[in-house]
């Protein structure tokens, strides 16, 4: 690879095992999403459990709030080359939506408002590794990070975390979401460094 | 979408062009460059002596039509890549780059309008890219650009604007206008959208790109003034930058 000449960089002091490759840390949180913000109102919400399931289920943001809540304190790492480290949340584990749904389906598409989709194996999601989060250090989840709730799954790339999410749709067959039929990765592993589906 | 592997490459820097005390354009040699479309970006990977290695992203400046491929970058004063890009490369360096990157945020004349390009300061880099394909292909696609920025001295591609056909421009100064400007004086508001048009019952194709906080008020407004959100792509990039 070319040196590139006169350049240092700025080397962050952070603890190289938590910041994968090619990513640098910030200490604010950035916005990216592809349309404008939604702004459902919480009492037209509902989260969906559905697809390759014997029974749909549902929660209304009441419903949700009342099941057990969780919180959370991960690194997160966006596509865009951003990490930011230490963030905490509250949320619901995805474990406890699934609690009692049957299903044939090994994968989800995780579906928002604003149309977003995004689809994750459901095996990343169960596990104590992914939630529905509400809440963002103690304050509610703004919209312009996704707020009411998004999903939160922080093992892999960020966009996989998604936000204004609605449901989860269990599927037989892997169907890729918005950015990953957009020439990005449909795994997103940060460590693999896969950003883009050639990687 | 083109399926050629996203690979990393290297490229040769073929001329700096200053476009603002704050902001410089690289032109790039990219032998085997598979085309791009107006809007999409390319990631950048900088190596230092001693192997530590930078990856940011930017916007692609330049048409798909164009011979060489154009990346304006603003330096950012406590950035770790932009300073460097924007301040010391000369012709000649040499990085790495791996894209186009981005299937959302593009335009194609087949793609149609009327378009509505609404930048915040730098956001104009790919917006310029579709003004540029526009120009290329002579397509009579109805095309307005709202451009935010301090003042005139922070515009890019002035002149270059100034001779487009067939593009209404507006722009609105935020902090610093010359004497007797006439033109707006303030940040975007519902107000100015609606002067600056097309009403949603054109069904206009928006792109907007800029700062956080400004995407949010222009695409808020847009969804406001009736437009389809599926019809108003943004792009945004927050304070923290490279």
């Amino acid at each position: 690879m070319p040196i590139s000449r006169g350049f240092r960089g700025r080397r962050a002091e952070v603890d190289p095992t938590r910041v994968p490759p090619g990513q640098y840390v910030v200490r604010d949180f950035p916005v990216l999403s592809a349309g404008p913000t939604p702004h459902t109102p919480l009492d037209e919400w509902s989260f969906t459990i559905s697809g390759a399931v014997d029974e749909p289920v549902s929660w209304t943001w009441e419903e949700l709030l009342a099941l057990p809540t969780e919180s959370i304190t991960v690194d997160i790492h966006c596509v865009t080359k951003w990490s930011k480290l230490d963030t905490t949340w509250k949320g619901v584990s995805v474990d406890t939506l699934l609690e009692g749904v049957d299903t044939e389906g090994d994968y989800v598409t995780a579906w928002s408002d604003g149309d977003y989709t995004t689809n994750i194996p459901l095996e990343d999601l169960t596990g104590g590794q992914a939630w529905v989060a509400h809440t963002y250090g103690d304050e509610p989840l703004e919209p312009e990070h996704g707020g009411p709730a998004r999903l939160l799954v922080p093992h892999l790339y960020f966009w996989k975390s998604a936000k204004w999410v609605r449901g989860l749709e269990l599927m037989v067959e892997d169907q890729p979401g918005f950015w990953e039929a957009a020439g990005y990765h449909n795994y997103g592993d940060p460590w693999k460094e896969q950003r883009y589906w050639s990687d | 979408m083109p399926r050629a592997p996203i690979r990393w490459r290297t490229v040769a820097v073929s001329e700096v062009v200053d476009e603002t005390p704050e902001a410089k354009t690289l032109v790039l040699d990219v032998p085997g460059w598979p085309g791009h479309a107006a809007g999409q970006h390319v990631d950048i990977r900088l190596t230092a002596e001693d192997g530590y290695q930078a990856e940011r992203s930017y916007s692609i400046a330049s048409a798909p039509e164009d011979a060489q491929l154009a990346l304006t970058i603003e330096r950012i004063d406590d950035g770790e890549v932009s300073p460097y890009l924007a301040g010391e490369v000369r012709a000649g360096d040499e990085f790495e780059i791996r894209g186009p990157i981005g299937g959302h945020f593009t335009w194609r004349v087949s793609d149609g309008g009327p378009l509505l390009l609404v930048a915040g300061g730098s956001g104009l880099v790919p917006l310029m890219a579709m003004l540029r394909h526009r120009a290329d292909q002579r397509s009579d696609v109805e095309a307005r650009l709202l451009l935010s920025a301090r003042g005139l001295d922070d515009v890019f591609y002035r002149d270059e604007l100034a001779r487009l056909e067939n593009v209404a421009i507006h722009y609105t100064l935020t902090r610093r206008r010359p004497e007797g400007w006439t033109g707006y004086a303030r940040r975007v508001d519902v107000e100015m959208l609606t002067e600056v048009g097309p009403a949603a019952s054109e069904h206009p194709l928006a792109f907007v790109c800029g700062p956080t906080a400004f995407v949010e008020q222009v695409a808020d407004g847009l969804v406001a003034l009736g437009h389809p959100p599926d019809r108003i792509h943004t792009e945004r990039f927050g304070p923290t930058g490279g």
